[in-house]
Parts: C-alpha cells; structure tokens; sequence
C-alpha cells in the first residue's frame, strides 16, 4: 500500500463565468489594503529568482515591510539566470495571429491537459504587461533595426511571440527584477538576507507566520516572523543529481512547507530537455544546456546502423537517420521536449547512441551552415558554439554536436489555488516551486513567463485579500511553535553531524539520482517504479547510518548544506515515484510505456487521470494520502496531441 | 594526470590563512576545474579532512558565484571563461597550480576561497537601476530604441557581477563593474531621467565600500569572463564629469 485515497479539493478561489474576465473580477472581489497600514504588515519572501525578486520588489513598492532571503551571496544569483532561450508574452507585434486566446491555448495544449484553464488564462493575459514592465526597467531585448523588439518562434510554436536577449534572457529579466528589489532595499522597505537557508516553516494557530533559517556564514539558527510567508524555491530537478539546475537548487523549502501541511501536487511531472551536452565521466556534476533554439537550423541524427563507431564526417548521407524529421514530418526537428527527449533516448537504447556510452545524437548544423553561411550562424549562435566548445573541446562549425537530454524543469510543486496560497493559510507559492500553470509538460519560453507573472503582477493583487485581515498577533522567538520548529532543525543537523559514517554526502546523491534516472526518468513502468520506492528506502536507511559530514554546525559548512537538501531530497523522491506510479497514463512529461499507442506515442487516458494529484504528507511511517482537484476544460477541447 | 595543488585554507576572517599542498591523481581532461575540486573535497572528506570551501552555483558560466585566482589569474587561463566552465584539459600533467580567493579590501575572505562581495549589491543599490515601479509601464513599443544602442547596452549588461575585475585589479577598483551598469541603463532612453544621479550615487558608493580608484591599468577586461569593454570605463568618465559640472540637485 503505497497510499491512501482522501477528501478532494477544489480550488475555491478560482471566479466561474467567462474566462477572458475571470482575472478582473477576482481582483474586484479581492480586499484591498490601505496604503498606511501596508508597512504594519510584513512579508517573508524566500528565493530571488524571477518570481521571488520581482515578488518582493512590488511588495516594497506598495508599501509591505519584506524580507527577502536566499543562499547565494547577492540575490542577482538565483538559478532564473541561467534561462537563455526567451519569454513569451502573446503581443501580436509579428501580426501573425497570436492573441492572447491563442498563447491560453498552445500552454494548454501544451500541458498535455493537466493544468487549470482559469490560471494558464490569466498567465497569457498578464505576459503582455510583462514585457511592458521589463522594457520600462532597461531590460535590453533584441531589437530590430526600426528599434522595436525583436521576437522569435521557439520551441515548436506556430508564431513568433517569444522576446529574447540573445541568448540570455533569463540573466537580462533577472537583473532587472535584481534591480529593483535592490531599489526597494535603498527605499528601506526590503531587508535581504543573503547566504541563509530556510531550513523549516512556522505555521501558528493555522495560520505560516515564519521560517526558520540558518546564516550559512556563521551556522547560527535563527527564526522570523511575518503576516504572510512566500515560497519562491524554484524546482526540484537536483533530485535527479545530474541535471541543469545550478548546484545549490533544492527542495527542502517546499518540503519543509509539505511537512507542516502543505499539500505537494504532482510530483512526478518533470521536464526532460532534449539539447544538453552529454555527460562526459562519472566526475560530472551538471549538465549545461544548449538553447533549445538551436534545433532552428540544427538536424538531429544518428547512424543508421546500431554500433556504427564511425566519425559522423565519414557517415554517408544514406546512412544516416534524422529520425525526428523521419518520424514527425511536419514538426521535424521542432517537436516539443518530451517527443524529442524521448525520441533521443529510444535511438540510443537501440545502440545507435554516439559519444562516450552511447548517450548521445547529433545536432548537425552543416546544412545550416551551407545554406545561410558561417557568418549567420555565428551571429545567431555565436555564444551557444563557443560555450559548447568550452566545455567538449570540439569545434561544432566543423564537427556536429552531440547532444543528450537531462533534467530541467519540474512542472509538479507545492499545490496552490488561484491566489497562489497552499494549503497552510498565510503560505503563498510562486514560480516554479508551485504546480499551476504549466499542467504536465512546459512549453519552451514560458517559464519566465510564469515567474515574472506570478511574482509583478499575481501575487502583489491576491495576497492583499489575505493580508487585509491582519496584522495577525505579534510571534516572537519564544513561541512554543517557533521553539519546536528551531529545536527541530538543530536537531536534524546535529544528527547529519553524528553519524559519521563512511560515505560522503555527494556518493549518496549521485546513487539517489541514478535510481530516479533510471527509473523515474524519460519513460517509467510500473514494475520500475515499485524498485525504485524500495531502492529509493533502503539507500535512506544507508544515507542515515553512513553518510559522513565533516566539520560542525557553527560555521560555514558546505558539506552540511548538501547533507540536509538531500536528506530531503530522499522523501520527495519516493513520492514521486508514488505520484509517477498512481498515474497509470502517460501524460506531457511522464510517459508510462505501460500506456501508449501502438506506434510508441504517449497516450492519456481523460477518463480517469483529468485531475490534480495533491499529496499529503501523513508521517514518515504512514503512507501519503491523496487529494485530488478535478480539473475541467470548457474553453481548450481534450484532444491527443499529434506532431505528426 | 595528476597534479599539485597550492590551496589557500582559512578557516574564518579571524585567524590568518595559509597555503596548503594536495596532490590530485587521476584528474580526467574533461573535468572542470571544479570538478577537480569536487574530487579532492570527496577525498578528504574520508580522510577526516574539511574539504575546501569555495563558491560555486550554475556551473555553467552566468551566475557569477563562482571565482578563483588561479595561478594569480582571476578565473584562470583561458580567456573569456569563468572557473566552472574552466576544463583541465587547459592543464598539463604534472602541473603545479595556485588557488586563491579573490583578494581585496572590498572582498573580505569568508573561510578558504570564499569572499563576501555583498559591496556590489551596495554599489547597485545606490542607483543600478531604473525606477519603475511595477504596472507603471507604457507599452514596450511606445519608445523605440536603436539597434546600436540597445546591442551595447546589452553588452555592457552582461556583467555577472562576479568580481574578477576588482581581483585582477591592482587598485582593487571596482570601476568596470560600475560602469558597466552605468552604461548599461545610460545607453537606453528609459535610464536617461536618473542618468546623472546614477552615475554620481554609484561612484560614492563603490568609494565608500572600500574599492581602490581607477587609474587605467586596463587589467580588468581581460579578467572579464563576460569581456566588457574598457570603453564603458569612458563613458562613466564622461558621465560623471557632465554630472559633476551640471547636477541635477
């Protein structure tokens, strides 16, 4: 018995009539707060990213008190950075009929049918303000020579509505939201708390009222308090070891929140990226990922023949295999993620893998090259060749790129409802640590998209209705609640402290992300899924007898900060191998081989999976229970994706 | 191959830091430097040693957390690459190879490799910025801007804000990191209402965070993983003179 069934929920918040006004009645009927009281009330955001940054910027605009905290050493750091491709925003300015029903569809659509029409709404019609915002803060998109900006079609998109920065998006929009979070400090109204750690929520009489944090500088534990409590943690794809996530992304936030009540929804929904570079040895501790704008102009293939070891210049055209254009003749090498991702891994489970272990395909841009020249390719790709010539030693204007997929995005997170509020009354969820918005598979570009919106422009109109009943009574340090939760934390790092074991923190987790790899992965069984839960305990039973932490809690201690976040990562893995083995469908990112069709596409079955799978944690002996959300779709009629 | 490393160990910015030897066998071209390091802290984490504390994150070149003197480079030997993205197939077995934190007055030492450049976040927050308030925005296409300007003014943004151009610095300046946000926000029409402000707050601000003065050693940009040009020192130059003799308060 893996889990047990519970009480559905629904999302009460969400307003019911016409979709296009859902958004602004919702911000009518929400509370407003009186300008002089906002600075009574005070809010804790955790996490910089984009959702995090922006989120408490507007709130120290409007007046909140923030605080703002997160692990690296200056909020500019956070893992949105990193994002290269672009953000979408339905604009219409390439007139080529977007609209912003068309960008609700296609995310819709997109997410495979597992996302809540009334959010994916208001997603597409807050993305124009986005780039509004952005532009007005210096972001420097791409511009045309007229001077006005420059968009793209990225990720099997039908029209170009994706904005971009080279290929530097997501550092651009951070930087902006960096920027102004830093004006707010200036203005007095943030406080930010760099290189400190929630480590656990405080929830009193019901209601989040702090976090427990550590100062990883000096080791001291300490608790805050505030009205209101935000999660802006971003994903969980470390959980895999090896993936794109910067090294310090990690769940224990969210887990700590899921702990203490709230609800995590589908877990098991995770994003395969199909252009990483490969893994070059058992030393590699990330995976780099080449914009997924590169399958523009570049041809995936593989050799015809299984065990061909020839270099690919010596492989004759004939004996070559573009299999997605072969495969999916009108989407070609654009098909989404999840088709490309698993199309590369069933090449290479066929032995037709190229590079070290067979874990790799072309990404060949010879045609490319001849067809438009060097100079243009340098120009649109210039910063992607040399960074992947950087880190392979191969040149890709002479030799093509190998290219394997790797873990990227986490569509699955804390459950919320249409303001964004968990379960825990106080606890706000935004960005990527939330589950809303993208369904079962993100579309490329929108990511950004999300996380701007939820921190500029969502959260800064909904949490006002919960605010405006406090200030909630005053909580201090002393509290019995805030004294359990520190105690709690001291206590869970003294124990990693004592074990003292024989096996190091990093041995663990790259066990714990092979087995998730394996069978958690790209495609997942139901007879894989039941070994890995087993595998997946016995190596938590180890973790706690063997792992060795060196050093002590009163200093910096790199190796203790590992040694918690997997320690988390240990439960949340095994409830998304639950979460990937109730859902018997294959959907978006999570492709069941036991469903599919008969020529090997992923088929979902409405009938009985057209729900939310929100998770209860019941203890660390009982099994989680679950809470399911119906979802119904009255404006994007159900339909079997096809890219054929 | 295998190799030596000269490491810089402290244990906190109290006590004094010293030098320590290790040796590394069985180092993979492919590795990152980092990974090098990863390989050496597993070790001594079995031998009962403190691994070496560094900072690290993306490790994939745009973060920024990431930062060592190598060899007395910032970020070491290739150019136009930050110490994640930095292989050891840029090494040579046998090689001997210095690791320092970052060292500047501004940048005091945490512990072992790690320094504190929270003096950037000042610096930004002294006028880094463009002020616009959430939901104020006209349409992103009410106001044109040229090509030219809006590609320099990415260019200069690209700053990762990582530090090595205080480090390479013999002055310890941080005057490219400044003018680069400087020219960044300067070259676009929407940073032109603060333009004067900006340049003259975020001058006094890196001063009084303790960086030295630029005196044109030029040393930065070729420390610059992100290559900003030396031109955008120029052009806070010529900010802050226009600002100077004509002050908007």
């Amino acid at each position: 018995m893996y889990y047990v069934d519970g009480e559905p929920i629904a999302d009460t918040k969400a307003p019911d009539g016409p979709i296009e006004t859902r958004w602004d009645r919702r911000r009518f009927g929400a509370k407003l707060v009186n300008p002089a009281n906002r600075r009574k009330l005070t809010v804790i955001v955790v996490g910089t990213g984009l959702a995090g940054g922006s989120a408490a910027a507007t709130l120290g605009e409007a007046g909140y008190h923030v605080k703002s905290y997160c692990y690296q050493d200056s909020p500019r750091r956070a893992h949105s950075i990193a994002a290269q491709g672009g953000i979408n925003a339905a604009k219409n300015y390439r007139n080529d009929g977007d609209s912003i029903h068309r960008l609700f569809y296609d995310t819709v659509k997109g997410g495979d049918f597992r996302s809540r029409e009334s959010n994916v709404y208001r997603l597409a019609q807050v993305s124009v303000e986005i780039i509004d915002q952005c532009v007005a803060q210096g972001v420097p998109f791409a511009r045309e020579y007229g001077g006005l900006l420059d968009n793209r079609s990225f990720g099997g998109a039908q029209v170009s509505r994706t904005f971009y920065a080279r290929g530097q998006t997501g550092q651009q929009l951070l930087l902006g939201a960096y920027q102004a979070l830093e004006r707010q400090v200036a203005a007095g109204t943030v406080e930010t708390y760099t290189r400190h750690e929630m480590l656990e929520l405080i929830v009193v009489d019901g209601r989040a009222r702090g976090i427990v944090v550590r100062d990883l500088v000096t080791g001291e534990v300490r608790t805050d308090f505030a009205d209101a409590v935000v999660l802006a943690t971003g994903g969980y794809g470390n959980v895999f070891f090896l993936s794109t996530n910067a090294k310090g992304c990690n769940v224990t936030a969210s887990w700590r929140a899921h702990r203490k009540g709230a609800l995590f929804a589908n877990p098991c929904y995770t994003q395969i990226h199909p252009t990483c570079i490969p893994q070059s040895g058992e030393h590699q501790s990330k995976l780099t990922l080449m914009s997924e704008s590169l399958r523009n102009d570049g041809r995936v293939w593989v050799p015809l023949k299984a065990g061909d070891t020839r270099a690919p210049g010596d492989i004759p055209e004939a004996e070559r295999d573009y299999y997605l254009e072969r495969i999916y003749p009108s989407f070609g090498n654009l098909v989404p993620r999840d088709i490309a991702s698993r199309a590369a891994k069933n090449v290479c489970d066929e032995g037709r893998g190229v590079g070290p272990g067979g874990l790799g395909v072309y990404l060949d841009f010879a045609d490319a090259i001849s067809r438009l020249g060097r100079d243009a390719v340098e120009a649109k790709y210039g910063n992607l060749f040399e960074m992947y010539e950087r880190i392979t030693g191969e040149d890709p204007y002479e030799v093509p790129m190998r290219i394997y997929p790797a873990v990227h995005y986490t569509m699955g997170g804390l459950w919320v409802d249409y303001d964004l509020q968990a379960t825990i009354p106080g606890l706000f969820v935004i960005g990527e640590a939330n589950f809303s918005d993208h369904g079962a598979n993100r579309l490329g570009a929108s990511a950004l998209m999300q996380g701007l919106a939820d921190g500029y422009f969502v959260l800064p109109n909904t949490i006002n209705d919960y605010l405006a009943a406090g200030p909630f009574p005053q909580v201090d340090a002393d509290h019995p609640d805030a004294v359990e939760a520190r105690t709690a934390v001291e206590d869970r790092l003294a124990r990693l402290l004592a074990v003292d074991g024989d096996r190091t923190v990093d041995s663990f987790h790259r066990e714990l992300g092979r087995i998730m790899w394996d069978y958690c992965g790209m495609e997942r069984t139901e007879e894989g899924l039941r070994k890995a839960i087993e595998l997946i305990r016995a190596l938590r039973d180890e973790y706690w007898q063997r792992v060795r932490v060196p050093g002590s809690a009163a200093t910096l201690n790199q190796s203790l900060e590992k040694a918690g976040r997997v320690a988390d990562f240990f439960e949340l893995a095994e409830l998304m191998c639950i979460d990937a083995l109730h859902r018997s469908e294959s959907c978006g990112g999570h492709f069941r081989a036991e469903s599919q069709t008969e020529d090997g596409e992923a088929r979902r079955d409405d009938e009985n999976f057209t729900y939310v799978a929100a998770w209860e944690w019941a203890g660390a002996s009982a099994p989680p229970v679950l809470h399911k959300e119906d979802l119904s779709f009255e404006y994007v009629q159900p339909s079997q994706r096809s890219y054929k | 191959m295998n190799l030596t490393l000269r490491i810089w160990r402290q244990p906190d910015p109290q006590n004094k830091g010293r030098m320590i030897t290790y040796r590394v066998t069985d180092v993979s071209p492919d590795m990152s430097f980092l990974e090098m390091l990863d390989m050496l802290n597993e070790r001594l984490t079995l031998e009962g040693e403190e691994p070496v504390a560094f900072d690290h994150d993306c490790r994939e070149g745009i973060c920024g957390m990431c930062g060592l003197m190598i060899n007395g480079v910032a970020h070491g030997p290739e150019r136009a690459t930050t110490t994640c993205q930095l292989h050891m197939r840029q090494f040579k077995d046998g090689d001997t190879i210095d690791v320092e934190p970052w060292r500047a007055r501004a940048f005091p030492v945490v512990k072992d490799l790690v320094v504190d450049r929270s003096a950037f976040d000042r610096i930004i927050q002294a006028g880094g910025y463009v002020s616009a308030p959430t939901g104020s925005a006209p349409d992103a296409h009410a106001v044109p801007v040229p090509k030219a300007d809006a590609d320099a003014a990415f260019e200069a943004a690209t700053c990762i804000g990582c530090g090595a151009c205080v480090a390479a610095c013999p002055n310890g300046s941080a005057m490219l990191f400044t003018a680069a946000k400087v020219t960044h926000l300067g070259l676009l029409p929407q940073g032109q209402p603060e333009r004067r402000d900006r340049v003259l707050d975020m001058v006094a601000a890196q001063d009084e965070a303790g960086f030295g003065g630029c005196t044109n050693a030029g040393e930065c940009t070729p420390a610059c993983p992100k290559g900003i040009p030396l031109e955008v020192i120029g052009r806070l130059n010529r900010d802050h003179l226009k600002a100077t003799t004509r002050p908007t308060r």
